[in-house]
């Protein structure tokens, strides 16, 4: 980085806050998806919204484009850093400001880790509702750019549907507020638009979330079917019976032998493993339990077992959780995939998966949010033999259009980012797009925030050509890159 | 404030009659009369078209010509927001009126602008299904019409607001484009969501062609609780206190007339198990209040404020009164305001209770239903000056809370009183936001929030 740049930022966040050196700026090369990987001129770590400000307005002043990162746990390359740009970690921001318990909001930094708001809340008989796997370790200000869903989205939606209210510094250092504490703030919904922008219309700096009042009674099933078929029917089944479950998740006979492997969650080995989860008063869940616990056996279920205790429904849940890391036991290398596709289209693609499967000799293991037909195909490698990655890609893509032409999505919580942006054409028409960068441009006319995510093309706004090409100090030879 | 001299208006508009001709076939354009007004401003045309295609064809025509384009669904909401600065054009979307596809096992719908909510009711009652969503004149109001106005009813605790409901969306710009957003999966991460973008826009932004919804089952059963609180701090307490057990109600609110007592309502949607438990659970709750099995007719508590009945939301649920206005008309005889209004939930009582002490000293009557979540629909019925004074007064407040109040009707009198308050720092965006969609303004000028 440019010394007099570099001295500039380091002005703002000081020089803890500055990282620079080749080995340290490794740690942001990627983010989840490790197959991506670009070096950042460097890291910003701000610790108030002021500073971030600061930075923007610079980047801004500057036309140096920036990367806003939380915990990195993303995987479709959203906060993958851009050549001759910085990424803004948020981690330091990462207090909860706010509890507001009567009126069931809580105000939290960007930083804040996803399952320390419902930690910070559960006294009182709440939690925070959106719960993707990595609930852990990812942020809330990366929950926000993704529009994070999770098991229990079926029923309690995404995090769009918690997020009343964001304090944004837009790309050029100005700060607004989108939303608020309180519902229908006049004017458009720009807090609804932001949400799963993927960091590219500004940097959240506040976050005001709505919490969710525990429910009295919550109940976990799990029922073994013969294939993925059977299965599928079941929850056909439960919707049509009229039940909205918090989950509905399948795995099929290779996710099970992996989640197995890895936490020893107990499952029956099966052909595909149903965990269906009622919550509520306890009178509705008792009576529609015995309706579900009927209609898995209508379809062909041959061990139904509903957890006991807390500690056997913890044990249920952390075999689904750790499916996608359990790979590792049954594959040297994989890639998760996210598609979405209507429920009732399930058993088509499953097979045309299966085919495709056995065409190529990739193994592909399924983890499925079943309730809203979000699929989650895991594809087996191994990168040491020679064309096997080739041939996993091609057929991570080739899901993806499956998954279009049933009438579904290329990502239900994951995001376009870098990995998607190709499909992006395949799924929407090119004025399609074009609308939408509309958008783009009245936040970041320059398009310095996350520049190259999404959009297969970028728009020009006007003003300015939109895609940024290199650093002018870096081509009149000023500044160095790493 | 017009972009255009009136001659080179009048030569536009003849220009532009002709051409839509062609497009729409002559049948299905008329000249506006004294009917059509929008807010006191008087249109030209009226245009109505048999698809997409073709409105976004007239659009682009309109937008070519400097025509300003007011949409229109089923016009129940028309008097919501601002006067227009201009009006040539009605764009009608009663033609696009079809259910596209229900695919009910998938639990999604989409559907035309120009549906009526009752027709859709209808035919999602058949698989037993719903769009959880009660909205205001249901057999007049539109899909297009409802999301642009960002309409939502009672069920809106339980099920969310439209934003969470609209899953897909067709877009129609000024400059003719077609953009369709979102997608007919629930869920859906791919691309900017617009759909939420154009809920609530009133049209500012685009017209809307089609949407798509998700869907929720019809409850089992249902049955509606009530209680009377002692006053507003009390009813405040036992919502409150409601919301914070866990009980799984569908919908819960407050009805506050005048000086009388304040009534809670709770909804159930349950299996009859599941009622009965919590039905019992509640009288815990509100005990030492005494609570009573009301009927499903004070959910239309908003709908009675909307039709202009004060003393009709005073009786409902206490007599058998029978309602003393027409509750389809949607015009208010009698000078009358009203308002939504946005608040916390722990600010309802104060709330209520700044109202009451500004329509007393303005010697106007009042009423209003609040729900749990914060929204509330007030009426108010005077001479119209006090009306702007209490609204104005009330607006003061509510904001300072960090709330909002927007005027939905009001009397002629009171049409420069801005129906939407303040927009707070993000209004510049929001420019921003409408001149990349619409650079030329010509959908429904002035009518939104900040002059858009």
């Amino acid at each position: 980085m440019n010394a007099a740049i570099a001295k500039q930022f380091r002005d703002i966040v000081g020089s803890r806050g500055l990282i620079t050196s080749a080995e340290e700026l490794r740690t942001y090369e990627c983010d989840g998806l490790t197959n991506f990987r670009v070096m950042p001129l460097g890291v910003l770590l701000p610790e108030n919204t002021a500073q971030v400000q600061a930075i923007l307005k610079l980047c801004h002043a500057e036309k140096i484009p920036f990367v806003a990162r939380g915990s990195g746990t993303g995987l479709s390359g959203g906060a993958l850093p851009i050549e001759n740009g910085i990424v803004i970690a948020l981690t330091r921001m990462n207090r909860i400001l706010e509890v507001d318990i009567p009126n069931a909001r809580v105000v939290v930094e960007p930083g804040v880790v996803n399952l320390d708001v419902s930690a910070a809340v559960a006294p009182y008989g709440y939690f925070y509702a959106p719960d993707p796997s990595s609930q852990s370790v990812c942020s809330i200000g990366g929950n926000v750019a993704e529009n994070s869903g999770g098991a229990h989205c079926l029923k309690y939606g995404f995090t769009t549907t918690h997020v009343l209210g964001l304090e944004v510094v837009l790309p050029d250092g100005s700060l607004v507020h989108l939303g608020g504490k309180s519902l229908d703030a006049p004017g458009y919904d720009l807090a609804g638009v932001f949400v799963g922008s993927e960091g590219t219309l500004g940097v959240a700096t506040k976050i005001i979330l709505r919490i969710v009042k525990q429910p009295e009674c919550v109940q976990t099933l799990l029922a073994a079917f013969p294939s993925t078929n059977e299965a599928g029917a079941a929850v056909s089944g439960i919707i049509a019976a009229g039940m909205l479950p918090a989950a509905i998740e399948m795995m099929d006979n290779l996710a099970i032998q992996a989640a197995e492997a890895a936490v020893h969650a107990n499952y029956p080995n099966c052909g595909a493993l149903l965990l269906v989860e009622l919550d509520g008063p306890f009178a509705e869940v008792e009576s529609l339990m015995r309706h579900v616990d009927a209609i898995c056996r209508e379809h062909g279920a041959s061990e139904i077992r509903v957890a006991q205790s807390e500690t056997e429904r913890a044990l249920v849940w952390k075999g689904r959780k750790a499916a996608f890391a359990a790979m590792g036991r049954i594959s040297p290398n994989y890639i998760v995939q996210d598609g979405v596709i209507p429920r009732t289209a399930l058993p088509q693609v499953m097979s045309e998966i299966d085919r495709l499967s056995k065409e190529t000799g990739v193994r592909v293991a399924n983890v499925f949010h079943a309730g809203d037909g979000n699929l989650h195909p895991l594809v087996l490698y191994d990168r040491r033999i020679e064309g096997q990655e080739e041939a996993a890609e091609a057929l991570s893509y080739k899901i993806l259009e499956i998954c279009i032409a049933a009438g579904g999505s290329i990502t239900g919580e994951h995001g376009v980012g870098e990995d998607k942006k190709r499909a992006m054409s395949k799924m929407f028409s090119e004025p399609d797009l074009e609308t939408m960068q509309r958008v783009r441009c009245a936040f970041d006319p320059l398009q310095l925030s996350n520049p190259d995510k999404i959009f297969p093309t970028p728009r020009l706004c006007g003003e300015k050509p939109g895609k940024f090409v290199q650093h002018e100090l870096e081509s009149a030879g000023i500044a160095e890159r790493f | 404030m017009d972009a255009t001299a009136p001659a080179d208006t009048a030569r536009n508009i003849a220009a532009f009659e002709a051409a839509v001709r062609t497009i729409v076939g002559p049948e299905n354009v008329r000249a506006a009369t004294n009917e059509d007004h929008i807010a006191g401003v008087q249109p030209q045309l009226v245009i109505a078209p048999g698809d997409e295609q073709q409105l976004a064809r007239v659009l682009k025509a309109a937008n070519d010509a400097a025509l300003a384009v007011i949409p229109l669904g089923g016009g129940t909401k028309l008097a919501w927001g601002n006067p227009p600065l201009r009006a040539h054009i009605i764009l009608s979307t009663a033609r696009l009126n079809a259910i596209i596809e229900h695919a009910h096992s998938d639990l999604t719908v989409t559907v035309e602008a120009g549906c009526t909510l009752r027709q859709l009711a209808e035919t999602l009652a058949k698989q037993n299904q719903r769009l959880a969503l009660d909205g205001l004149w249901p057999e007049r109001a539109t899909v297009g019409g409802i999301l642009s106005a960002n309409d939502s009813g009672v069920l809106r605790l339980r099920f969310g607001s439209l934003r969470d409901l609209v899953i897909g969306a067709t877009l129609a710009l000024a400059d003719g484009t077609l953009a369709k957003s979102g997608g007919k999966v629930v869920k859906n991460v791919a691309g900017y969501d617009l759909p939420k973008l154009a809920t609530g826009a009133f049209g500012t932004l685009g017209v809307i062609t089609q949407a798509t919804f998700r869907l929720h089952p019809m409850p089992k059963e249902s049955r509606t609780v009530s209680c009377v609180a002692a006053d507003a701090r009390e009813a405040q307490r036992l919502l409150l206190a409601i919301q914070d057990s866990k009980l799984a109600h569908s919908a819960l609110q407050v009805r506050f007339v005048e000086s009388m007592q304040p009534q809670v309502d709770v909804l159930f949607e349950a299996t009859e198990a599941g009622c009965a438990a919590q039905a019992e659970q509640l009288k815990t709750i509100l005990a030492p209040a005494t609570i009573i099995d009301s009927g499903a007719e004070v959910w239309k508590g908003r709908q009675d404020v909307f039709s202009g009945g004060i003393r009709n939301l005073a009786e409902m649920g206490r007599s058998n009164a029978a309602p003393l206005h027409d509750p389809a008309g949607t015009s208010i005889s009698n000078p009358s305001a009203i308002a939504r209004v946005s608040v916390l939930p722990t600010q309802i009582a104060e709330t209520y209770e700044a109202l009451t002490e500004s329509a007393q000293a303005n010697r106007v009557h009042f009423g209003v239903v609040f729900l749990a979540i914060g929204l509330g629909t007030l009426c108010i019925a005077g001479a119209p000056a006090d009306l702007a004074s209490v609204l104005q007064n009330l607006r003061g407040k509510i904001e300072a809370l960090g709330g909002s109040l927007a005027i939905t009707h009001r009397p002629d009198a009171m049409r420069q009183l801005d129906a939407w308050g303040n927009a707070g720092d993000a209004i510049e965006l929001m420019r921003a936001v409408k001149k990349q969609f619409d650079p030329k303004s010509t959908l429904n000028p002035g009518r939104f929030v900040g002059g858009i």
